[in-house]
């Protein structure tokens, strides 16, 4: 009874990745000498599927990877780009390395917090952002700077904080 | 063709990529050209190593040199490989950034180079996952490559093969550091290794390596072109060629400008970034990114290259300014490097795992007026603990304790008033939720 329980979880956990995820991760591991050098990309591949990385996504990919699932957490908890909780549709990356810490970053998070609602580290109700702290953006002339999503903003002030969210509905 | 501004020549007013029509249209791939079937790989190392040309990503080490360790037989014919260091996490640096977006093609054709000289032939283009811009455009310009047959097999009708990925990352400044790198892209945590074996002998899967910074690679077309003289001519003191400098904080024009290696610190500051803004007075800088030691008023008429830098008790690092004015509190400023470094170490070494988060709490303490003046002797103790080279695996601990250190001594009355006075004595001290 066991052994056939046991099997059903191992199938499960096989086929949880989908066909594009599968067929993203082996052209990953066409690069690499054994299927563990390619644990980073088949976490990110997945992680852009879902928006994040679940324990069962993450047994997935260990067990396609012939990894231990402990060995894959080990690599995922260690990068900040790798969700291992949900995250909003958008993630914000406020830089909070000395220039702009000189130039007002707390300032923004505060006002961030005001208007969001969210903390470092949380998600608005609406599921639409989640706030982080970020190392130095590479943009220190235009400090400060964040990103929200893809997009890089310089030079950010209340005003044009303000303007970012002004979709978002304020306080939870 | 601007032979005297090499690196930023096809950088235009407006930030504009440079795209492959444009970057042969100003000289760009003669180089590689000029190189290909007429230069012996042996020939390209001695260009190099007779340049002087010293690796921008910080350490300024002689980049001729770190390529003269690739051992060169390969009678087992494995891979070779070359990394491009596109991790720019270095707080207050933002020169390789400009450098990718506005002229990508510069430094695939200096890749190229370079690989050929140690005889690469897989590279990896390894950059932070927040340059989106300049990931795209590196993989559109290798792309165009294929297609010109600069890249892929038989460059240019030679025996040489290459293929350039770019692989972005997943986070973490640690990343930069290159066999932290090396462990990255070979998907596991990025530890730092211990040294030897060193990365040109067993680097990236146990093969020969060389890990370089994007800048220094913008480099070597340039300098395999015009030769090894032209390129020390460009130098004003004892380094060659030229240095993308870059200032931020309190000026009335940050920036990033590419000028002659040995310009001196107050000719950037004031010529280039235009001065301190109104009301605000310099008291302080880091010449070269977060890791690097306070200098202050007295060396603002030194020049700004590897040698004069560390003399004077810093170091270049990656020539990117960041100014401490009169307004902000030193304390915080260190605090806010401090913990930086305490978040973004890798936990390997015990030093810096548990000094840093030590370090921190102690100058959160300072800066909160809740500091004890034996706090001053706990930080000297940690700078010498967890800044002495070989107590760690690499040098993110002493880096961390570079603007600790030389906080403490250009700035201790600020430390000791913080502490005597049980507050922090600036008014618009940006301490933020902490306290």
């Amino acid at each position: 009874m066991m052994s056939e329980q046991l099997i059903k979880v191992l199938s499960d956990v096989e086929t949880a990745l989908s066909e594009a995820e599968l067929a993203e991760i082996d052209a990953e591991l066409a690069h690499v000498p054994t299927p563990s050098g390619a644990a980073i990309d088949a976490l990110k591949i997945v992680q852009a599927h879902r928006g994040w990385v679940s324990d069962e996504s993450l047994k997935a990919i260990a067990s396609y990877l012939d990894m231990s699932a402990a060995e894959l957490d080990g690599i995922a908890t260690f990068y900040t780009l790798i969700f291992r909780r949900p995250v909003g549709d958008k993630v914000i990356l406020l830089c909070n390395s000395v220039t702009c810490w000189m130039k007002g970053c707390d300032g923004l998070q505060q006002q961030i917090t005001d208007q969001l609602g969210i903390g470092l580290g949380e998600t608005t109700a609406d599921n639409k952002y989640t706030l982080l702290p970020m190392t130095c953006l590479g943009a220190c002339d235009k400090a400060p700077v964040m990103m929200v999503g893809d997009d890089l903003h310089e030079d950010v002030t209340e005003q044009s904080l303000q303007a970012m969210f002004h979709d978002a509905g304020g306080k939870q | 063709m601007s032979l005297d501004r090499p690196l930023t020549r096809n950088v235009r007013p407006d930030k504009s990529p440079t795209d492959m029509a444009a970057y042969e249209a100003n000289g760009g791939y003669q180089g590689l050209r000029a190189a290909m079937g007429k230069l012996s790989p042996g020939d390209c190392l001695q260009i190099i190593k007779d340049s002087n040309l010293r690796g921008r990503g910080g350490a300024g080490f002689p980049t001729g040199m770190k390529w003269s360790f690739v051992p060169m037989d390969n009678p087992s014919g494995g891979h070779k490989y070359l990394i491009c260091n596109a991790d720019e996490m270095e707080p207050g640096t933002f020169k390789d950034r400009l450098l990718m977006e506005c002229d990508p093609h510069q430094l695939i054709e200096g890749m190229i180079l370079s690989a050929y000289t140690i005889q690469a032939d897989v590279a990896y283009i390894f950059i932070r996952a927040e340059y989106l811009l300049a990931a795209d455009l590196l993989r559109q310009a290798i792309a165009e490559c294929h297609a010109k047959g600069y890249l892929g097999k038989n460059i240019l009708g030679t025996d040489y093969n290459l293929e350039i990925h770019v692989h972005a990352s997943a986070g973490r400044y640690i990343c930069g550091e290159e066999t932290a790198l090396i462990n990255a892209l070979e998907g596991k945590r990025a530890n730092p290794r211990a040294k030897p074996p060193f990365p040109q002998v067993s680097g990236l899967w146990g093969r020969p390596t060389i890990v370089n910074n994007v800048e220094t690679l913008c480099n070597i077309h340039h300098i395999i072109e015009r030769g090894a003289d032209w390129f020390q001519s460009l130098g004003l003191t004892t380094d060659a060629g030229t240095k993308m400098y870059g200032v931020s904080g309190r000026v009335k024009k940050p920036g990033c400008w590419e000028l002659p290696i040995g310009t001196t610190v107050r000719e950037i500051l004031e010529e280039y970034a235009g001065g301190m803004e109104d009301g605000y007075q310099m008291r302080g800088f880091l010449p070269g990114g977060g890791s690097t030691d306070f200098l202050v008023e007295e060396h603002l008429d030194l020049a700004m290259d590897y040698d004069t830098i560390g003399k004077a008790g810093s170091r270049m690092g990656t020539g990117t300014m960041i100014i401490l004015d009169d307004k902000t509190c030193p304390v915080g400023f260190v605090k806010n490097l401090v913990e930086f470094f305490s978040r973004e170490s890798c936990g390997f070494c015990t030093p810096c795992r548990d000094g840093l988060p030590w370090s921190a709490q102690v100058l959160d303490d300072i800066e909160h007026g809740r500091g004890l003046p034996e706090d001053l002797d706990t930080l000297a103790r940690q700078v010498g603990f967890i800044g002495a080279m070989g107590n760690t695996h690499c040098a993110l601990a002493p880096g961390a304790m570079e603007p600790l250190a030389s906080g403490l001594k250009y700035f201790r009355e600020d430390f000791e008033r913080h502490i005597s006075a049980g507050e922090c004595h600036f008014s618009n001290s940006k301490t933020g939720g902490a306290g």
